[in-house]
């Protein structure tokens, strides 16, 4: 199958499933009984209907659901998120200011998560059954027990209190000014401004939560990575390519962790999208001023409007992200190729 | 199977441990959990306090352990609640098929397309946050996957002879789905819910420690250790509740682990 066609065809499948994304999101946050006035109106304003009249016009709560439905697509196609209640500020200007923070961290921490990983991963492979091979296996298993916000925790108290070796809560030291934005992650326009004090700072700020976030999908990928690379070992062609003499490196790096890669790509997708959301609960404990903590605080005041941007943006990532994972798939294996 | 693997075993007696300390803390706790006692407040791990006090002087040893009571049955509720709805949505779309099948799994792929964490973080929000709000809003995230494969498992049990037999004998189509059909696709369902428990606790005490769970007071092991973070210097009022949470996830997990290379034959020596 040619490329195009083959992007194509994936394509059609995400667009309906954006749109869902969307009328799932306005339908969690219309259809249940709850009311934003409570929260986002003083006390003293709740017994004035005038007030309570022009709260609902402001927000568009005195339309129909569908009304207000095809009104927000609408907008949303013109990349109108609306305004948050909590902020008075477009949406769409918030996330812009708070997702370079989460990008960053979770980028960070997939990266870290793939090399702790798949490095488990294949020792433990290869050393199948052998004390490798059982101590990553518990270390990835007490990886994925442990809640983030307990290791986040743990490691502030040893890195950042005992030991002194990293930087404690925050994205930069106080008394250092940002650096000038091009791309919004610290450490890279740091970088390019060639600050690099700067970039030191932020490296020292980003490593724990980074490390944090990654250890989780690490433990995933190390188990995918894994019990993957141990089926393709078992094959005929690794048998054959032994047979010929190749060093057990050249087998289980070239032949063998290619064709394992394939179920650890989509892993790894599938990961970058939970890093996202986990990033909720290690953002709020490294103060890390990301998407994860303007969710956090647009939940607790019912703040519709941010709840939904949050939503739809983060599930459409997950959906994006799943779409380069299938692109991937194309050249990672040749049976699609030849379909 | 426990002696093959060990890990098996050692899950499965953490989690009866769990159980049982859950179902007898009212008598064994030495102090009432919810008692302030503003002269012992912050004390550090001690003879009279095992796990220390908190800010208002309460015995976290006797927090922790009525805790169990809160976030076991958490759990289990959002797995067995979210299960059998996922397991009544993916029967009637795999056996009825055609259009309805269509578009009761897209809408589930639609909720498996949020991250868990966000989607329950929006459902708490709408609805308030509260120990019922937070486990409805679980459910709310956890039936998709159940639907999703309860549906392969019917599409490829309903075309079995003896489902084809007691069509052929006039049994009606809701007798056939519930009797013939479901109890042959249960089994993995079991399985699966069952090693599910785990990550359900791990995201129920994500949501309380967000505060979109029980009230402050509450003594549930998240919202414990998020108030903990206020004190922390003071170790110990995060550190036991967040290890009660981790071991029992890593229970659940060791049982998970074994089951799995148990059932995957590729996996097998």
């Amino acid at each position: 199958m040619p490329f195009y066609l083959y992007f194509l065809r994936r394509l059609l499948f995400v667009i309906p499933t954006l749109i869902g994304i969307t009328a799932a999101a306005f339908f969690i946050a219309n259809a249940i009984p709850s009311d934003p006035i409570n929260t986002n109106l003083p006390q003293s304003a709740l017994n004035n209907p005038e007030m309570i009249a022009a709260f609902r016009e402001r927000w568009g709560l005195d339309k129909p659901p569908v009304e207000r439905y095809f009104t927000y697509l609408s907008n949303l196609v013109q990349g109108d998120l609306g305004t948050s209640i909590k902020t008075h500020k477009p949406v769409a200007d918030d996330i812009r200011r708070f997702l370079p923070a989460t990008a960053e961290l979770a980028t960070y921490g997939t990266l870290f998560g793939i090399a702790i990983g798949v490095g488990f991963g294949i020792i433990s492979a290869v050393w199948r059954n052998s004390f490798p091979d059982y101590l990553v296996r518990i270390l990835s298993l007490i990886g994925v027990s442990f809640p983030v916000f307990l290791l986040a925790l743990l490691a502030l108290q040893v890195f950042y209190v005992n030991l002194g070796i990293t930087a404690g809560p925050g994205r930069l030291g106080v008394k250092l000014d940002d650096p000038p934005a091009v791309t919004g992650w610290f450490t890279v326009d740091a970088l390019l401004a060639g600050q690099f004090s700067v970039l030191g700072d932020a490296l020292s700020h980003i490593i724990l939560p980074s490390i944090i976030l990654g250890l989780y999908s690490s433990g995933i990928i190390a188990r995918i990575t894994r019990s993957s690379l141990l089926e393709v070992l078992g094959a005929d062609y690794i048998r054959t390519a032994r047979a010929k003499g190749l060093s057990e490196r050249l087998v289980v790096g070239r032949h063998a962790l290619r064709n394992a890669l394939i179920p650890v790509v989509t892993v790894i997708g599938l990961s970058y999208g939970n890093l996202l959301s986990g990033a909720v609960l290690t953002e709020s404990i490294f103060a890390w001023p990301g998407i994860g903590r303007y969710m956090f605080r647009a939940s607790t005041s019912q703040d519709f409007p941010a709840i939904m941007g949050v939503s739809i943006l983060i599930a459409a990532i997950y959906v994006g992200v799943n779409f380069i994972v299938d692109i991937l798939y194309y050249f990672l294996d040749p049976r699609i190729r030849l379909a | 199977m426990l002696s093959r693997n060990p890990l098996v075993l050692i899950g499965l007696l953490m989690i009866i441990g769990y159980v049982l300390v859950s179902l007898v803390s009212p008598s064994i706790i030495p102090r009432d959990p919810m008692k302030q006692d503003v002269s012992n407040r912050l004390k550090p791990p001690s003879a009279d306090f095992s796990f220390g006090t908190d800010e208002l002087g309460r015995d976290i040893f006797s927090r922790v352990l009525v805790g169990s009571r809160i976030t076991i049955p958490a759990g289990v509720v959002v797995v067995v609640i979210g299960s059998a709805l996922g397991t009544l949505v993916g029967a009637v779309a795999g056996y009825v098929g055609g259009v309805w099948d269509e578009i009761i799994m897209r809408v589930t792929e639609l909720f498996m397309a949020f991250p868990t964490i966000i989607l329950a973080m929006a459902v708490t929000a709408a609805l308030g946050p509260d120990i019922r709000n937070a486990i409805l809003a679980l459910v709310v995230v956890w039936w998709p996957s159940y639907a999703r494969l309860i549906r392969g498992l019917v599409l490829d049990v309903k075309s079995k002879e003896f489902v084809e037999g007691a069509r052929s004998v006039g049994a009606p189509d809701f007798y056939i789905l519930f009797r013939t059909v479901l109890p042959n696709c249960l089994s993995p369902v079991v399985v699966l819910a069952t090693l599910d428990i785990g990550n359900a606790i791990l995201t129920f005490a994500g949501l309380s420690f967000l505060g979109l769970g029980p009230d402050p007071s509450s003594p549930e092991w998240g919202r414990m250790v998020s108030i903990g973070i206020d004190f922390f210097d003071q170790w110990w009022m995060w550190l036991y509740p967040g290890m009660a949470i981790a071991l029992l996830v890593m229970a659940f997990n060791f049982i998970g682990d074994g089951v799995r290379d148990i059932l995957d034959p590729r996996l097998r020596k």
